[in-house]
């Protein structure tokens, strides 16, 4: 006889809030076989050539193949079934916004919770780790043909593990000390471990690919160098330049970008300091000015290195918030205080020039804007002050322009997002490009999306397709 | 890795240092820099490009010892290594042929001077290098400078080594007896690019001014950098180091330099008894 559906999703154990803010450990466990049988048992296995769950997925996943296995307890199989299309689950099993993808469209949400898809997708990944299992690889014989990628974010580590595979000599140049793009200096340690993106790098170099950190294109060596040496060319830079708001006091010290709050955390391991050499300032209150993911890894990571006060300020209301709703969810139960409908106009400072209050004014919500969401608009004679000893602004990135400035070939949009057509080219011959660097900010998930279109890409111009006259920019 | 070849000390407190790194010197340009990272828990610093050879693979940089990492990288010999060095970076001093180009240095600056200084030289400019230390032992690079302007002026704070005075009065006494400038370019503590940048704005001479505020990447990623250049916010590592000496806000610079001074001060004293 059948079991009966089970309508609730088995949730993750997780560490207790009060514990977790004092670490910087991973807050999600992971499921147990048992826990994981039990969520995977839930899946109504709809036909893989219209499982809702599969075109959520922008890389396609055949989500219920490998719930499948697991069911089967066949763990090399289900990750099998993950890598025919995405070779980072441990990573995207853990930072995927799957609520808005493949869990969104899950049939099962008509009759109860929708499948911990995400969950179970980290579940295969971390017991294959454990197991110390890889998916079988078939890499092609090499054909003669070098490939360079630059940048090691998700787009870039992605197009080379497939060239790889199809037979290319792959060289990844990375600017920083350290693989893996915003995964190793962004995201913080409790969401992602570090160790987890230096697995995938170990893993990469096991297949071939060659890496060479501390290099700087456009500035230790130009695209012109590069494609002296290669045969084709992948940009993944991603979209690391920060954006700051130009209202007074925004040079104040104790006012960071996101990028550098969380690089001295992360990378540099300012948390440890003065084990650690890089020192990050402490104080008592800290104002993180957006609502994304960004400035929800902020604010948590804040409160972990000792704040005890930390606001989210945020322009519009709860549900324009971009993050994550796992985000969300952890920094309320953490303690993060969130102030919707208010914008810093003023930041005042001390005598010793350190900021010590930001001035807000309330916003109303007017017309929808280009994004559909109902812009911010602030009420005059509402200002009021808050006092802080730091600001973090995690108010979107743009790409770093040192990669093209002097490269006039490489066509950007308004946005200084490089231009691409349908297969990645940009408008400079052999060169294709991907990820944040063609969409601006955007998720882990769909830059490994165009890492791997982009490898397709690579290789069919390798192989001879010619290169357009015109390239006929895609929007993203 | 990165080996040190060789290794001097100038003065007390300030060293030079030849490290191998082929990568850098290939398109290695005046007034541009590196950041390293001495090991594994070490922070980033930058530090400019004294002198780089193309064929033979090395850079060449000075520094004084000031923080812990300065201290620790002054402690390494020929035959160390540094883990991490990555450049150049930032934006070449704009070389060109203005006339008489002016280069006033102070201190640790020097050997950024010196770099500018010799590729004013060699674009045509008649170069006059006006140099301050704070005494006689301090004095670095002379014969270098010596080599390399057409006019040298050396100055110390107290007058123990051929005059008394700042680089301001020396460029300020240049400047009154009718020497001639068509462009400066300064380099060395901000309260003296900022009193270096007063005088040649009084007589309407193009000044550029090298500027070195904290840095985490020095790619433009971080912002830690940021710097005022005539009402906007400017990332010093991707647009500059060098700006319009006219245009900057010297103070809010020098206020931001010493935003982690206590800490700086916690991590020498941990290093300095030998706690590293
Ligand atoms: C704090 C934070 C939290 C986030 N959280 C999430 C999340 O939960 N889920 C999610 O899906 N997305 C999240 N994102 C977004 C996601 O991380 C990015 O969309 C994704 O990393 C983009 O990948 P990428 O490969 O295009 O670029 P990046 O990851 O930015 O990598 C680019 C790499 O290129 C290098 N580089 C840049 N310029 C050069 C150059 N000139 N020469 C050599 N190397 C260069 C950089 O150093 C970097 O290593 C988050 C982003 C941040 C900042
Ligand atoms: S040092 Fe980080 S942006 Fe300049």
């Amino acid at each position: 006889m059948p079991k009966p559906l089970k309508k609730q999703r088995v949730p993750m154990p997780e560490q207790d809030p009060k514990e977790r803010i004092h670490n910087f450990n991973e807050v999600a466990l992971g499921y147990t076989w048992e826990l994981a049988l039990e969520e995977a048992s839930r899946c109504l296995q709809c036909p893989v050539n219209h499982a809702p769950c599969i075109k959520g997925c922008p890389v396609d996943v055949n989500i219920p193949g490998f719930i499948k296995k697991i069911r089967e307890k066949d763990i090399k199989g289900a990750l099998e079934i993950i890598h025919e299309t995405n070779a980072l689950p441990c990573i995207t099993g853990r930072v995927c916004p799957q609520e808005q993808q493949c869990e969104m469209h899950c049939v099962m949400g008509k009759v109860g919770d929708k499948i911990n898809i995400g969950k179970l997708e980290r579940f295969v990944a971390d017991e294959a780790k454990k197991m110390g299992i890889y998916p079988e690889v078939y890499i092609a014989p090499n054909n003669g043909k070098k490939v360079a990628i630059i940048g090691s974010g998700p787009a870039g580590l992605t197009a080379a593990a497939d060239l790889v595979k199809m037979g290319y000599d792959v060289t990844v140049f990375e600017a920083l000390h350290d693989y893996g793009g915003v995964l190793i200096y962004g995201i913080p340690e409790f969401r992602l471990p570090k160790e987890i993106a230096r697995y995938e790098v170990e893993y990469l170099k096991s297949l071939g690919v060659k890496f060479i950190k501390n290099v700087v294109v456009g500035k230790t060596l130009t695209i012109y160098d590069i494609l002296n040496d290669y045969d084709a060319v992948f940009l993944g830079t991603g979209a690391g330049t920060p954006n700051f708001l130009n209202i007074p006091g925004v040079n104040l010290k104790g006012i960071y970008s996101a990028n550098e709050f969380l690089t001295r955390i992360n990378l540099m391991k300012a948390f440890k300091f003065p084990e650690y050499d890089t020192p990050i300032k402490r104080g008592k209150k800290l104002a993180v000015i957006g609502g994304g993911n960004v400035a929800m890894d902020a604010a948590r990571s804040a409160l972990r290195i000792g704040y005890e006060e930390v606001y989210i300020i945020y322009r519009r209301t709860k549900e324009y918030m971009t993050a994550r709703k796992e985000e969300i969810k952890h920094a309320e139960e953490e303690g993060v205080k969130f102030m919707f409908l208010v914008s810093p106009v003023e930041f005042v400072g001390n005598e010793e020039g350190n900021v010590k209050a930001v001035v807000l004014i309330m916003n109303e919500l007017g017309e929808p804007d280009e994004s559909g969401r109902r812009r911010p608009k602030p009420v005059p004679g509402t200002e009021f002050g808050l006092e802080v000893d730091a600001v973090v602004f995690a108010i979107g990135q743009r790409p770093n322009k040192v990669l093209y400035q002097e490269v006039p070939e490489l066509k950007v949009t308004k946005w200084g997002t490089l231009i691409v057509d349908e297969k990645y080219r940009t408008t400079m011959k052999g060169v294709f490009a991907g990820g944040d660097a063609v969409r601006g900010e955007a998720t882990v998930v769909l830059a490994m999306g165009d890492g791997k279109r982009g490898a397709r890409a690579i290789d069919e111009y390798l192989k001879g397709e010619p290169w357009p006259e015109k390239i006929e920019p895609k929007n993203f | 890795m990165f080996e040190i070849m060789d290794k001097k000390v100038l003065a007390p407190n300030i060293k030079w240092i030849r490290v191998r790194a082929p990568i850098v010197a290939r398109n290695a340009h005046a007034g541009q820099f590196v950041i390293l990272r001495l090991h594994e828990k070490g922070e980033r610093i930058p530090l400019t490009l004294f002198k780089w050879n193309e064929e033979e693979g090395y850079i060449e940089l000075v520094f004084q010892e000031v923080g812990k990492t300065t201290y620790e990288l002054g402690s390494y010999e020929p035959g160390d290594k540094i883990m991490d060095v990555v450049g150049p970076l930032g934006n070449p001093t704009p070389i060109q042929n203005y006339g008489t180009a002016v280069i006033v240095s102070g201190g640790v600056g020097a050997p950024i001077g010196y770099a500018v200084t010799r590729a004013l030289k060699e674009a045509g400019n008649r170069v006059v290098s006006i140099i301050g230390f704070r005494s006689k032992e301090y004095v670095i690079l002379e014969d270098e400078f010596k080599k390399i302007s057409d006019e040298l002026l050396i100055t110390t704070d107290d007058g123990s080594y051929i005059r008394k005075g700042f680089t301001t009065d020396v460029l300020r006494e240049y400047l009154e007896n009718g020497g001639k400038a068509d462009y400066v370019f300064t380099v060395g503590p901000v309260i003296m690019m900022k009193l270096i940048s007063q005088i040649t704005k009084e007589y309407g001479i193009k000044t550029d001014a090298s500027l070195n505020p904290l840095m985490v990447d020095g790619t433009g990623m971080c912002g830690a950098c940021r710097v005022t250049v005539g009402g906007e916010i400017k990332f010093a590592c991707a647009d500059g180091p060098d700006f319009d000496a006219h245009q900057v806000d010297f103070d809010e610079l020098m206020s931001r330099l010493v935003e982690y001074r206590p800490e700086e001060k916690i991590a020498l004293d941990k290093y300095m008894k030998g706690g590293c």
